[in-house]
């Protein structure tokens, strides 16, 4: 099943084209990685699918971007339901200076759930959800940054599932993270994906080859290549790809 | 001379100087503790003045102070912040909120006498407010706003503006974003701004002068339209309008008001850096 489909996609900082013709269709419960160097407009391209550039001022789009068929460009989708539905996950662990229980319950509080009991199970849910409920339990009303970075990292996916979105994108979650909080996202990545359609910024490419399904590369703000990931990594179609994921070029 | 010699003499250079800075307030404070101390009793707090002010107490100016100063926050408090909140969280940059900025600055720079004039032509004689708590008050809030706005919209604006995109990827609205989580980080900061605000708002005499100060009148107000003594305008009034006053009493006037001053600062010290060490990012 195809949940986003983009298509012919431009975007602009002001003068600059930021992304060129980016046409890409995203399946539902994979794990899409884009990947490219610093600059080549991957992570605009993915604040494209949540529209968190609106809040940058003088860029413009055109082009269309459809989840589950509906241009979320259209003027009559509501900015706020679309995020709902489309979560995402920060570069830096990035969890509100307040409790480890409040920082969960924000999303659901702010759509208007205010019944402590049900704000409790949710809260557990979603840390069970995104693999931190037996580390953070007993502590629920601990300042959320007294968690380790790897935790805080957890923390934010919990907190982004517990809007039960239904596609989730991550920004570079692990660049900020040690090796072993770095696995411990990757494997939660492959449970999530059973549930949520993730899409996955990386610089890493070996983080890419492990994690992802499907995977797409940026350059100079073009979609150079999209593939099946093993395809992508091991029978690239264009020349710059192969340069690229061999460490020629980039 | 070698140059750790020179690095010694600028240091003891320097230290002397800021010593200049503490040794007026040292000065102030301790001059009236000693002076004014004999002055303070229960009775001086609580009873009216009579005699010609000579004797007996405050009570009167100190309660209309206190009530100025709560009609300024009463009026100060809302506009300032939702002024602030408006031009730091939601307006852009046009002409118009340049054309508020601006204006802030320069309510800021106004002499307060000026507020004083201004304040008895607007309020007390065009809106027939006549010399009165409210009109007082009024001026008074006008006075204290480019303060509270100016402190209110720095603390706002140090609040990370990442914590602005998240609660917008969470599906929150603006304003919910900036009520669960922008203002109650920039709380401490907006707080201390009002404080100070009020403080100032509090010690001035020049604003109050044709506005709402009555020089003798040793009775509690009834309500907003009546005039008011006031401690500041009191202290000036005993100390060179009244001949023969015993120099004891305008001490303790001054004591008292600077403890009022000082205790309403003390207390914005205390909540600011309470604040300051739960704030970690």
């Amino acid at each position: 099943m195809e949940k986003i489909r983009v298509e012919h996609l431009d975007f602009y900082y002001g003068n600059y084209r930021a992304l060129s013709d980016v046409s890409i269709a995203i399946e539902e419960r994979e794990i899409t990685a884009l990947i490219g160097p610093s600059g080549c407009g991957k992570s605009t391209f993915l604040r494209c699918l949540n529209r968190m550039n609106d809040t940058i001022r003088g860029t413009r789009v055109n082009g269309k971007v459809l989840l589950d068929g509906q241009d979320i460009y259209h003027r009559n989708t509501k900015v706020v339901e679309l995020r709902k539905r489309v979560g995402m996950v920060f570069q830096r662990p990035n969890p509100f200076p307040q409790s480890i229980f409040s920082n969960v319950a924000f999303g659901p509080r702010v759509l208007g759930l205010m019944n402590r009991r049900d704000l409790a199970s949710i809260v557990e849910e979603s840390l069970r959800g995104a693999a931190l409920w037996d580390e953070v339990k007993d502590r629920l009303n601990e300042d959320a940054l007294s968690l380790a970075l790897g935790q805080q990292q957890r923390l934010c996916i919990a907190r982004t599932i517990a809007v039960k979105p239904e596609v989730i994108l991550m920004d570079e979650p692990c660049s900020a993270l040690d090796p072993i909080a770095t696995l411990q996202i990757e494997e939660l990545m492959q449970s999530l994906k059973t549930k949520y359609t993730i899409v996955i910024v990386t610089h890493n490419m070996q983080q890419a080859a492990r994690v992802s399904d499907f995977t797409g590369f940026f350059w100079m703000g073009k979609l150079v290549e999209a593939d099946v990931t093993d395809s992508v990594f091991t029978r690239p179609q264009k020349k710059l790809t192969e340069d690229y994921i061999t460490g020629r070029a980039g | 001379m070698s140059r750790y010699r020179m690095q010694r003499l600028g240091f003891a250079l320097l230290t002397l100087i800021s010593l200049v800075v503490v040794a007026p307030i040292l000065a102030v404070i301790g001059i009236i503790l000693v002076e004014g101390m004999g002055a303070i009793s229960w009775e001086f707090i609580t009873a009216m003045p009579f005699d010609g002010m000579k004797q007996g107490g405050i009570f009167p100016a100190l309660v209309g102070t206190l009530l100025l100063t709560l009609g300024t926050a009463v009026v100060a408090i809302p506009i300032g912040v939702g002024g602030t909140i408006y031009l730091a969280e939601y307006a852009r940059d046009t002409l118009v909120t340049r054309c508020i900025r601006l204006a802030i600055v320069n309510l800021a720079g106004i002499p307060s006498i000026v507020y004083g004039l201004f304040g008895l032509g607007m309020f007390v004689l065009f809106l027939r407010m006549g010399t009165s708590i409210l009109a007082g008050a009024l001026t008074l809030a006008i006075m204290t706003l480019p303060v509270i706005i100016s402190t209110a919209e720095e603390s706002l604006r140090s609040v990370p503006t990442e914590f602005r995109t998240v609660s917008a990827s969470l599906g929150g609205t603006r304003w919910q974003g900036i009520r669960y989580i922008i203002l109650p980080q920039a709380l401490p900061g907006i707080i201390t701004g009002i404080i100070l605000g009020l403080l100032r708002a509090a010690g001035e005499t020049a604003p109050i002068l044709f506005t709402v100060a009555a020089f003798f009148l040793p009775r509690l107000p009834q309500s907003p339209f009546d005039p008011t003594m006031a401690l500041p305008y009191h202290l000036y009034v005993i100390s060179t309008q009244v001949p023969g006053m015993p120099i004891h009493i305008q001490h303790g006037t001054a004591l008292v008001l600077l403890a009022l001053v000082l205790s309403m600062n003390l207390f914005a010290t205390i909540i600011r850096s309470y604040f300051r060490r739960r704030r970690q990012w």
